[in-house]
């Protein structure tokens, strides 16, 4: 059983209840007329940092070609066992040199730890700064080459928030 | 207690209860208001952490670390990291330790600031709740700046770091604790001393020090108890012994000792203590170093064993790690503080009414992540 004793005393002072919430209010208050920290999100995107750790994309030569030379070093560092590659020989340099035929990631079980992309000796897979890729279906986030390779496109040069707020406002 | 007995009745809280603080079932026995008996029915988010990590690299365990504790991911890797470089003999570099020391103090205020403003929520005030997620987040966004996520960072790893401070990253920390530290003089006028928050937790849920140290429980919930118990002073670890900071106990100021005000109090002072160690931190941290200079190319622990503990923002947080010199860890135990904070409930709330059962249980501040595990 618990030991149910009352030591606490409130003074006078304590019982009139008002001190103490005019000292609450006057907190309150003082935040009233400051600006305001919130971002009204689904309008207004929140733009993360450099380095932050979204979606996953694959990054590509400037003349077109997959940096990957399927080396599976990324699906061996993955904890979680998400990247499936199947390598095979890459239609230039008369498929002397690997690439990946088949790069999937199971988005569902990835736990964006970084791993793959500290694993990488070709920096070929990096993880974005997109965060809101949610979807309705399992299927829609398993992520293939194209996808990852679209997602290279989308961030390639700006960041993809600040970027859309751009377009967005030259439409308007 | 009241003389009459009615009809004892059965109640759930949970598992989805704001309250609860995650996935938590309570199974309480109750004589009209008064409890009789709290039954805790943990595991709704077992994740089998102990058996995953006899699956995977030794390198690859930090991310589960991560989410054991995932309101202070930091001290988790910082509690696994430090056993495993003892098992392995690593020194690391002299800006690796005092940059862990640094995250691992802002986590401690992040985490209880949390703890806070929920068990603020608990009782009835929203406001503060708010405020401290405000300034929580300051925290998070200096996380996510230093290495790419907000929650779950896979920061520390075994002899270094993934990635060293971002430029600019000691001005704006130094920026955050003077923005801060007149904040927990709001947070006093707001919550502490708000007269009816003492009234709902003063004398609420009093845990003597000799039943907080018989159920093993640590960390502030310990301290609110009176006992001065704080693994970073008396066992100290990393380079916590050379900082000068107080470790704040509870002394019974608005009620008995060790009730909720006091392990609110703690929680509070706490911060302020984790202020001193990082401003000394911050100003002594050597310039230069390379985070990435003691990380082993492969983890292959010795055979053998080892058992550290460290002084997460919930308490004494232990790691036991058995090696057979292979990659993979062969056992690895987790002692988790929350858990033994859980265990203490139905000792301390039984005969308290329902509505402070939910005060008392706010104010131990558990998390389900480290429970379950
Ligand atoms: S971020 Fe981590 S979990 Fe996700 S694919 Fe890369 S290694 Fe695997
Ligand atoms: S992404 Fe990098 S690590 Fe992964 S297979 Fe391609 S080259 Fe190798």
């Amino acid at each position: 059983m618990a030991i149910i004793t009352k030591s606490y005393e409130p003074t006078f002072w304590d019982k009139l209840y008002f001190p103490a919430l005019f000292k609450g209010l006057m907190v309150t208050l003082r935040y009233f007329f400051k600006r305001k920290v919130t971002i009204q999100y689904p309008e207004e995107k929140y733009i993360p940092p450099d380095g932050y750790r979204g979606l996953h994309r694959l990054n590509k030569y400037s003349d077109g070609r997959i940096r990957c030379v399927a080396c599976e070093m990324c699906s061996a560092a993955c904890p979680v066992d998400c990247i499936h590659i199947i390598p095979g020989p890459s239609p230039w340099d008369e498929g002397k040199e690997r690439y990946p035929v088949r790069f999937d990631i199971d988005l569902l079980r990835c736990i964006f730890c970084g791993f793959c992309e500290m694993a990488c000796p070709e920096e070929a897979i990096e993880l974005t700064e997109i965060y809101d890729f949610s979807d309705l279906t399992r299927e829609n986030l398993l992520i293939d080459r194209d996808g990852l390779l679209e997602v290279y496109e989308l961030t390639k040069n700006k960041n993809y928030y600040s970027q859309t707020k751009k377009s967005e406002k030259s439409e308007t | 207690m009241g003389v009459v007995h009615g009809q004892e009745m059965v109640l759930n809280i949970g598992p989805q209860h704001p309250s609860t603080h995650g996935v938590l079932r309570l199974q309480v026995k109750t004589d009209g208001e008064i409890i009789s008996e709290i039954k805790p029915f943990i595991g709704y988010l077992h994740r089998c952490f102990e058996k995953h990590c006899e699956n995977v690299t030794y390198e690859q365990v930090i991310p589960f670390t991560d989410r054991c504790d995932y309101l202070a991911s930091m001290a988790n890797n910082f509690g696994y990291v430090v056993a495993m470089e003892e098992l392995m003999e690593i020194k690391v570099p002299e800006r690796v330790e005092y940059i862990r020391v640094i995250m691992a103090e802002l986590q401690r205020i992040a985490s209880h600031l949390l703890a806070l403003g929920t068990f603020g929520l608990d009782v009835g005030a929203f406001t503060p709740f708010l405020y401290m997620f405000r300034d929580r987040e300051r925290i998070l966004d200096m996380f996510e700046m230093t290495c790419g996520a907000r929650l779950l960072y896979n920061y520390m790893w075994v002899g270094g770091l993934s990635h060293d401070l971002p430029i600019g990253f000691v001005e704006s920390a130094f920026r955050f604790l003077d923005y801060f530290e007149p904040k927990i003089e709001e947070y006093n006028n707001i919550l502490t001393y708000n007269k009816i928050f003492i009234e709902r937790t003063a004398d609420v849920g009093v845990m003597p020090a000799d039943v907080a140290i018989s159920y093993g429980v640590s960390g502030p919930n310990l301290r609110g108890s009176g006992v001065k118990w704080d693994i970073r002073k008396d066992e100290p670890y990393s380079i916590y012994d050379r900082f000068d900071f107080d470790v704040p106990v509870g002394i019974g100021e608005k009620g008995n000792l060790g009730d909720c005000w006091d392990r609110f109090n703690v929680r509070l002072t706490e911060m302020g203590e984790s202020i001193k160690i990082l401003r000394q931190a911050l100003t002594q941290i050597p310039k230069n170093g390379d985070v990435h200079q003691t990380i082993p190319k492969k983890i292959r622990p010795p055979k053998g064993s080892i058992y550290k503990r460290t002084e997460t923002p919930r308490g004494d947080l232990g790691f036991y790690i058995i090696s057979d010199g292979s990659p993979i860890p062969n056992r690895l135990k987790m002692r988790s503080p929350a858990f033994t904070a859980l265990s203490v409930l139905d000792e301390i709330g039984r005969g308290w009414m329902l509505s402070d059962v939910i005060a008392i249980l706010g104010s131990l501040d558990i998390v389900l992540g480290e429970i379950d595990r």
